[in-house]
Formats: C-alpha cells, sequence, structure tokens
C-alpha cells in the first residue's frame, strides 16, 4: 500500500486511512499514468515501428538492396564524412570555448557564451542561408573564389562548414558548468607542482571533464549526422555527391521510393537509438563522477 | 629559504587588495598570515606562490628576484584549503605527481620516485593507504595526501591557504599540533593563512596580523597577545573591553573619577582604555578603582565571567574571576586594569 500508517479517527467513530500529502488517489495516479504512456507510445514506439516496418515491407532482401544503391551508399559515406570532420573539429573548438570562459575572467565573456549559444537559437535553415550569402556566386567572397577554382557552397566543403555551424554549440554547453563547478584549484595544484600547461591540461584537466566531453561529442554527433536544415540549402542536392543521409531520406521519399526511403530512416533511427543508450549509460556514470566531485 | 615581499601592491581592477606589503620571512620560519576575510591575507600567499602576479612590487627568494619567475619556476609547495587533489589519480600517484612530470633530464628513476612518494606517505602517517583515491579518504586525510604531494617536490617554501578550514574541529585540532610536528622535522619554510586566531597563535613562530589590505603588526604570538600595537589588533586577538577614558596630569579618569591607573607621559585629552578581561586586580573601597553594576555573570569553563555596568562611562566591560568568586547581579564590583593599553583617535 502506498498509504501511509498514519490513521485517524473521524467524528462518527470509524478509523480511516489518511492519505500521504503528496499522493493521489489511485485513480487520478493511474489516469496520468496511463495518459503518459499512450502519449509515448502514439508519438514515439508507433512512428520508430512504422518505420522498420515500411523498411522491411519487401523482406530483408529487398532492404539490403536498396541500402547498397550507389547514390544511397554515397549519401552514407558523406555522412559519415562529415560527421568525421565536424565532430572532432568541435570537440576542440568546444574545450577550448569552454576552457576559456570557465577558467579564465576577461572582458566580453557573457557575449562570448550568448554566442556560443546563437547556432541553437537561430534556425537551421538561416544558418544554411548565411552560408549561401557569405559563398555564394552574388556574395562577397563569391567572384574571388570563383576566380581561384574554390568550390564551397554545393559541394562539401559547404555541407561541413554548416554542420561545424549548427553543432557547435553541444561540447562547449556540456562542459562549460562542469568546468565553472570544478574551478581552478586542481589546475593551480598543477602548476605549482610544476606542471607545464599541456601536462596540466593532459593529466589533470581532460581526465576531470572526461565524461562531460564524451556526453557531448555523443550529441554533437548525432546532430552532425541527422542535420537537416541548414545541409538543405548549401547542399545543392546534387545525387550521388553532395546529398547526406538525411537529404537522401527526402529525395527518395519524394520519388515515391518507400522502400527505400524508410531503409535510409532506419538507419538514422538506429543512430538515433544506439546514441540513447549510450547516452544513458554515459548519465549513470556522468552522475555518479559529478556526484563524487560534489562529495569532494 | 627566506622569502622576502618588498612593497608590495595588488589592484584586482582597480580595486586595491593589497597596499604597499612588506615582509621577510626567515629561512625555516613557520609563519602566520592572521586576519579577517578580505584582509589580503590570501592573496599574499597566491602572490608570494606565484599564482598572482604584484601590480607593483618584488618577491625575493634568497637573493633572487622571484617577482619574475613562473609559478613552476619558482618550486614552491601549496596546499589548497579544499584540499584539489586529482581526483582521477590514486594517493600515490597524487604524491607523485611534481616528480613524473618533470622533464626527463631532472626526473628521478620510476623505482626512486615511489620510494621517495611512500617515504611522505609515511611521514604524514598514511602508509597502507597509497593505492585509495581521494574520495575514499576522510578530509584530514586528503589533506594530508595534499601536504605530502606538496613536499615531493622539495619546495623552497610550503604555502598553506587555510590548510585546516573544510575540516570539523576535532581534526583541526589534531592536525595543528601535527603540521607543527612534521615543520620542525622537516625544517622548511612555511607560510599559512588562517582567520583562527588560536591556530596562529598556537602553531606559528611569527603572526602576521592584517588588515584591508595591510599589516598590522609582525610578532611572536606572545608579543602579538601581550602588546597589540593598534586598537584593530587588540579587538582582533582575543578579548578585549574598551572604555573610554581622559588624560590628565598623568592620571586616568573617567569623567571626575580617578581610576587609579597612572599614565606617565601620555599627553592630557581623551582616548580609549584597552584591557583584557583577566588582566585586573580586585579591588575594595571606592577611591583608585573602576567601579561597575554586575548585569550578568557566566561560568564558562575554568572561569566566570562577569559583566559590568560602568555608570561614570556609560558602557559595559567584562572581566573573568576565578570560579570561587561568586558575585550576585547588582552588587558593586570595583577593580583596576594590570595590564592595558592607551589608543587615541
Amino acid at each position: 500500500m502506498a498509504h501511509d500508517a498514519t490513521t485517524s479517527q473521524t467524528s462518527s467513530g470509524n478509523t480511516e486511512l489518511v492519505r500521504v500529502a503528496t499522493s493521489e488517489h489511485r485513480l487520478a495516479r493511474y489516469t496520468l499514468i496511463g495518459l503518459a504512456l499512450c502519449f509515448v507510445a502514439l508519438f514515439l514506439v508507433l512512428p520508430l515501428a512504422a518505420v522498420f516496418r515500411e523498411a522491411l515491407r519487401n523482406g530483408p532482401g529487398e532492404f539490403l538492396t536498396v541500402l547498397s544503391d550507389p547514390e544511397t551508399f554515397a549519401a552514407i559515406e558523406l555522412t559519415l564524412l562529415v560527421a568525421v570532420i565536424a565532430v572532432p573539429l568541435n570537440l576542440v573548438f568546444g574545450i577550448a570555448a569552454a576552457w576559456a570562459i570557465a577558467k579564465f575572467e576577461f572582458k566580453g565573456k557573457a557575449f562570448l557564451t550568448t554566442l556560443i549559444d546563437l547556432p541553437f537559437s537561430v534556425s537551421p535553415v538561416i544558418s544554411g542561408l548565411v552560408f549561401v550569402l557569405l559563398f555564394g556566386s552574388h556574395s562577397l567572397l563569391g567572384p574571388w573564389l570563383q576566380s581561384h577554382g574554390i568550390q564551397i557552397l554545393f559541394a562539401v566543403p559547404g555541407i561541413v562548414l554548416a554542420t561545424v555551424f549548427v553543432t557547435f554549440p553541444f561540447v562547449a554547453r556540456e562542459l562549460i558548468p562542469l568546468m565553472q563547478e570544478q574551478g581552478t584549484s586542481d589546475e593551480e595544484a598543477a602548476l605549482s607542482l610544476g606542471a607545464s600547461g599541456w601536462q596540466t591540461f593532459w593529466y589533470v584537466t581532460l581526465p576531470n571533464i572526461k565524461w562531460g566531453l564524451l556526453y557531448g561529442v555523443l550529441l554533437c554527433n548525432a546532430r552532425a549526422m541527422g542535420e537537416f536544415g541548414a545541409v538543405s540549402v548549401v547542399s545543392g542536392h546534387i545525387r550521388g555527391l553532395t546529398n547526406t543521409m538525411p537529404l537522401q531520406v527526402e529525395i527518395l521519399y519524394n520519388e515515391y521510393n518507400f522502400v527505400a526511403a524508410f531503409a535510409v530512416a532506419t538507419l538514422l533511427a538506429l543512430l538515433a537509438l544506439v546514441t540513447l543508450v549510450l547516452k544513458s549509460l554515459l548519465e549513470m556514470k556522468y552522475s555518479a563522477q559529478i556526484a563524487a566531485s560534489r562529495r569532494h | 629559504m627566506e622569502v622576502r615581499v618588498q612593497n608590495i601592491r595588488k589592484e584586482f581592477s582597480r580595486f586595491p587588495a593589497l597596499n604597499d606589503v612588506s615582509l621577510d620571512i626567515r629561512s625555516g620560519e613557520l609563519i602566520a598570515l592572521l586576519g579577517p576575510s578580505g584582509s589580503g591575507k590570501t592573496t599574499l600567499l597566491r602572490l608570494i606562490a606565484g599564482l598572482e602576479s604584484p601590480t607593483e612590487g618584488t618577491v625575493y627568494f634568497g637573493n633572487e628576484d622571484a617577482s619574475r619567475k613562473t609559478v613552476q619556476q619558482r618550486n614552491i609547495g601549496f596546499v589548497f584549503q579544499h584540499y584539489a587533489l586529482f581526483r582521477h589519480m590514486t594517493v600515490l600517484d597524487n604524491v607523485s605527481f611534481g616528480l613524473t612530470i618533470r622533464p626527463s633530464g631532472r626526473r628521478p628513476a620510476k623505482a626512486e620516485i615511489r620510494k621517495r612518494a611512500l617515504e611522505l606517505l609515511d611521514l604524514v602517517q598514511l602508509s597502507g593507504l597509497e593505492k585509495r583515491y581521494p574520495a575514499q579518504l576522510s578530509g584530514g586525510q586528503r589533506q594530508r595526501v595534499a601536504l605530502a604531494r606538496a613536499m615531493a617536490v622539495e619546495p623552497n617554501v610550503l604555502l598553506l591557504d587555510e590548510p585546516f578550514g573544510a575540516l570539523d574541529a576535532q581534526v583541526r585540532k589534531e592536525l595543528r599540533r601535527w603540521l607543527r610536528e612534521i615543520h620542525d622535522r622537516t625544517g622548511h619554510t612555511t607560510v599559512f593563512v588562517t582567520h583562527d586566531q588560536d591556530e596562529a597563535l598556537e602553531l606559528a613562530d611569527r603572526v602576521v596580523v592584517m588588515s584591508k589590505g595591510k599589516i598590522e603588526q609582525i610578532g611572536t604570538p606572545d608579543e602579538i597577545y601581550d602588546t597589540p600595537n593598534s586598537p584593530f589588533v587588540f579587538g582582533f586577538i582575543g578579548q578585549s573591553n574598551i572604555l573610554p577614558v581622559r588624560v590628565e596630569n598623568g592620571q586616568l579618569w573617567i569623567k571626575d573619577h580617578s581610576i587609579g591607573v597612572s599614565a606617565q607621559g601620555e599627553a592630557d585629552g581623551p582616548a580609549q582604555l584597552y584591557f583584557r578581561p583577566h588582566d585586573i586586580e580586585l579591588l575594595e573601597g571606592n577611591g583608585g578603582c573602576i567601579a561597575g553594576v554586575v548585569t550578568v555573570t557566566r561560568r564558562v569553563a575554568g572561569t566566570r565571567h562577569v559583566e559590568l555596568d560602568i555608570g561614570g562611562a556609560n558602557s559595559r566591560v567584562e572581566i573573568e574571576l576565578p570560579p570561587e568568586k561568586v558575585t550576585s547581579d547588582h552588587s558593586r564590583v570595583a577593580f583596576r586594569p594590570t595590564r592595558w593599553k592607551l589608543f587615541r583617535d
């Protein structure tokens, strides 16, 4: 029984269990839980199941055939390539930005913090358009780039740039509060013991933030692979060349090639599921770390 | 190694934290920087360490100008209030850290580093705990690891920032005694910061009392307690009473009543009389004493604290009497300070 053992005597003489203040009536509880479950089933589980069902409608053989289509395969390759470039870049940028913000006092710090959040507050399509305005043929840099034979828009560099921009905040935002919480005395201790800046970073700072860093990288990677809006604007949708997986899904779908569209979608869904599992595992580990650092 | 601080000024965004501070620390000395929060004591310690750089002034290590050296080059040992142990390293790795990160030319062999770290752990009485992680130690144990880690690099000077500030009273007392022992055994020049006067007076060879970015007084614990040279030090260290008095003809007066204390050589005029509650003698009679009416009596351990209302001076003082001396409320008590000091505004 969830009811507390506290009893009270009513005026009519029969005893009745008094409900714990924070608990609801059983009916209310089950209704609320039921509603939440229905919602999750309707909006999360059902669509996910539908994706897999559609992809495997004509059997696993066809599933594999459509995935090995050269254009689809090229999209998978491009997505991986973009992630492999964008995630390490943002790893380095993120650490550098978090380090600067958390460990140093300087003018314009609040402004920099806001700036880091910018990609989150701007619609991804706008982010893409910014790059078109920067590097397009009618832009400031356009003619110069053209005369030097450098192709940024509608090519891999543009896609990478847009992805880097959109995924920039993930690592930094994860690290800033963590590093602020940890303070600078560990680093000062290492320096006072004669460690160089690099040694301090490598042996002291990095181990202190590694779980938070991994968490940020994971989220960053998921977004880098799944980004649609910004990439769509700068990619130019050249089949087999500048289509990433999300763009490929859209093209296939628009061509009524449902099996192929859902097959690629399953890969993205799997990525999401794997990310989710890893994220939960990390959260378990990471929260223990945070707790340990608080006990410290 | 002796450390000299010369005319140091330090400003934090134009707010002065230290103002023309000079201090000579003798080799092998255990010295306490004592003051209320915001007095600049931690800033001074961090300046000696090289964790902050002075706006003006110089720090000498021996005869060398250390001001231009980085914290790494100064070869100091620093112990933080909240330990700052490396939480992902074992106790042994923490203590060895300063030696293992040295460039290969100056780095002792692995076995040698291990031996030295174990010796230090033995010195701080933590043998057998070398494989533990900081999270598995108590606060007192962690601070001992921090001290061992700082001593491992054989520092020129050992700097401790409120080393016992985060510990509970019992452990604090124990570690205090123990730090003194370690200091006497190793002979490191040691500077520690504290806001706890008991800690400073009990532990240090010399105490530096600081207030508002300045040094108020430097002296042995006895000198600081017995002959404070400013109202601040008098008020900050131990208990004190303040009575407004008047100097006239080499005598002290409260209103038209001489209190029987001669102040030869003092110029005439109003002054503040400072004395400690236990530096008094009880008197009988009416003339040549300070008389007051008992308002509150408290028994504190081995003494009886009596609060008196001094009518003529319109103020209250507290005196300490032996416990067998029982005074009832509203009774009259007459006394005279035996050790006192006059300060003028």
